[in-house]
C-alpha cells in the first residue's frame, strides 16, 4: 500500500480554470494533509508545461502524473496532456489514453468517476470555470457517493457552462466562490 | 452503484477474468483494475448488456464476440507521429547510432492498428536505414495486427497526421507516402517490406529475439506494477548491450527493477539507454 491519504481533493476545469485553480491552491501551505488532483483541459498535444506554471507560484509540490506514481499529501498532480488519469485502489495512479470522453482527454468526468470509485465519501470534488459539459456526471457520482460536490459560482466563473451544467445535473451540489472553497478546504483536516 | 453492488461487480469482473484465462489463454489478471474496470462498464454500455452475466453468456459461446470485447478491453486507440517531439528525438539522437550498426533489429511491442509502426518505418526511410532494419510489430489481438500489415487510416486523421510529422522533422512531401481512396488512405507497402508481424503476448510470452531498439508506448499503463515488471524484465533481456528503450512519455523505469541498469538518453520523451 502505498498511500495512506484518508481523502482527496479532485479539481475539474477547462476555460477559465486556470486562473479559478491557481487562485484557490495558492491558499494551501505545503504541509496540506492531502493530495490533490488537477485536471483541465487543454490543446492536444500542447506540450506548453503547466507543471512549471504552478510550481512557482505555489507551496504545493506540483508535479505532472507518471503512471503508477504514488500519491502523496501536500502535492498538487496535475493531469497530463493527451492522457485520462484514473484511480487505483492502492492509491497509485493509472494513465488510460482511449477515447476522448466530451471531446476531452484528459476528460474530468474520467478522473471524478475513478476518484469517487476509490475514496467514496472522502471524495471532495471541485468543478471550476469552463465552456463545456465535461465534469458533470463525474461530480454527480460523486455526490451520489457520499462524497463533497462544491462547484465556482457561476455569477464568479469566467466561463458558465461548465458550473451550471454540473448544477443541472446535481442540484445538491455546493455553490461557492473562489473564496468559499479556499477557506473550506483549509477546514479539512485528517480524521 | 452502491457499495455493495461495487463489490459485487468487481467480484464477478475477478471471476470473469479467470474464466477467460481458462477458455482462451489470455491472461489480465496483472490488468490495472481502474482502467479494466472502466472498459468492462463501457463494453456493457455499447452492447445494451445489464450484467457481467450476461457478458459471460455471449464471451463464452462466441469466439466473434470475444475478438470484439478483446479488441475493446485491449485499447487499440493510436494515432501517427503520436508526440512529435518524440519521434524527432528518436531522429536525431538515435537512429545515428543505430546507423552504425550493420544490421539493425527493432521491437515494435503492442503495435495495434499499425500508425506507430508506419511511423516508425517512415522515420528509418528518411534516414536511409529501412533497407538493413527488420522490425517485428507484435500484439495480443490478431485483428488488429491484420489491420496494422494494410496500413490502411481513415483519412478524418490524415490532416492530423501530415503537422505531426512536419513537427517530428518530417523530410518529405507527406502525401508520397499514401494514396488516398473513398476516405481512407493506404500507406506504400514498401514501408512494412522488412516487418514481421507477430502475434505475442507481453503478459505471458518470452522473449524472442534480441533488438537494437524497443518501442513499447502507452501499452504499459494498462498493466499494474507486478506485470510492468515482469515486461521490463522481457524487454531487457532482448535488448543488446548498449540498447535503446522507448516508452510513453508518462511512462517510467524508476519503479522498476532494471532502473539501475538504463540511462536517460531524453528524459522528456522517455528514451532510455542500456548501459551494460
Amino acid at each position: 500500500m502505498h498511500g495512506t491519504s484518508s481523502r482527496l481533493i479532485v479539481i475539474g476545469g477547462s476555460w477559465g480554470g486556470i486562473q479559478a485553480s491557481m487562485k484557490i491552491l495558492r491558499a494551501l501551505p505545503a504541509d496540506y494533509p492531502f493530495p490533490v488532483v488537477l485536471v483541465l483541459h487543454r490543446l492536444r498535444n500542447y506540450e506548453g508545461n503547466l507543471q512549471e506554471l504552478y510550481e512557482k507560484k505555489l507551496a504545493l509540490k506540483a508535479v505532472e502524473i507518471d503512471d503508477k506514481a504514488p500519491l502523496e499529501a501536500g502535492h498538487l498532480y496535475i493531469a497530463p496532456a493527451n492522457y485520462h488519469v484514473l484511480l487505483e485502489k492502492d492509491h497509485t495512479f493509472s494513465l488510460d489514453d482511449s477515447e476522448l470522453e466530451n471531446y476531452s482527454r484528459p476528460s474530468i468526468d474520467v478522473t471524478f468517476t475513478s476518484a469517487a470509485d476509490v475514496f467514496g465519501k472522502n471524495t471532495v470534488g471541485i468543478l471550476l470555470s469552463g465552456a463545456s459539459k465535461d465534469g458533470s456526471s463525474g461530480l454527480k457520482h460523486i455526490f451520489d457517493k457520499r462524497g463533497t460536490a462544491i462547484v465556482q459560482h457561476p455569477g464568479e466563473a469566467e466561463i458558465a457552462i461548465m458550473p451550471l451544467a454540473a448544477i443541472n445535473s446535481t442540484p445538491g451540489c455546493r455553490i461557492m466562490n473562489i473564496e468559499g472553497i479556499q477557506a473550506y478546504l483549509l477546514t479539512l483536516h485528517e480524521h | 452503484m452502491k457499495p455493495e453492488q461495487d463489490d459485487l461487480f468487481e467480484q464477478e469482473v475477478e471471476a470473469l477474468i479467470k474464466e477467460i484465462h481458462t477458455q482462451y489463454g489470455y491472461d489480465f489478471s496483472g490488468y490495472a483494475r481502474a482502467s479494466v474496470y472502466r472498459r468492462i462498464k463501457r463494453f456493457l454500455g455499447q452492447k445494451h448488456l445489464h450484467s457481467i452475466d450476461d457478458l459471460r453468456k455471449h464471451l463464452f459461446t462466441d469466439s466473434f464476440f470475444f475478438e470484439n470485447f478483446l479488441q475493446e478491453i485491449t485499447v487499440n486507440v493510436t494515432e501517427m507521429f503520436r508526440d512529435p517531439t518524440f519521434y524527432k528525438s528518436l531522429r536525431e539522437n538515435v537512429l545515428p547510432i543505430l546507423s552504425t550498426y550493420p544490421f539493425i533489429k527493432v521491437w515494435d511491442a503492442g503495435c495495434s492498428t499499425g500508425e506507430e509502426l508506419f511511423s516508425l518505418a517512415i522515420l528509418l526511410e528518411e534516414e536511409g536505414l529501412l533497407g538493413r532494419t527488420k522490425i517485428y510489430a507484435t500484439d495480443i489481438n490478431q485483428k488488429v495486427l491484420r489491420q496494422a500489415k494494410e496500413g490502411i487510416f481513415s483519412a478524418t486523421q490524415v490532416a492530423a497526421y501530415t503537422s505531426a510529422y512536419y513537427a517530428a522533422g518530417g523530410k518529405r512531401d507527406f502525401v508520397t507516402y499514401y494514396t488516398s481512396n473513398y476516405g481512407s488512405v493506404k500507406f506504400d507497402s514498401s514501408l512494412v517490406r522488412n516487418v514481421v508481424f507477430y502475434p505475442h503476448n507481453l503478459a505471458t510470452d518470452s522473449s524472442f529475439n534480441e533488438f537494437h531498439l524497443i518501442v513499447c508506448r502507452n501499452v504499459l499503463i494498462y498493466f499494474n506494477r507486478a506485470l510492468q515488471d515482469r515486461v521490463f524484465n522481457l524487454f531487457d533481456e532482448s535488448l543488446v548491450d548498449l540498447g535503446y528503450l522507448a516508452l510513453g512519455k508518462k511512462e517510467t523505469l524508476v519503479m522498476s527493477g532494471i532502473n539501475d541498469r538504463y540511462d536517460f538518453v531524453d528524459k522528456s520523451n522517455r528514451i532510455y539507454r542500456k548501459n551494460s
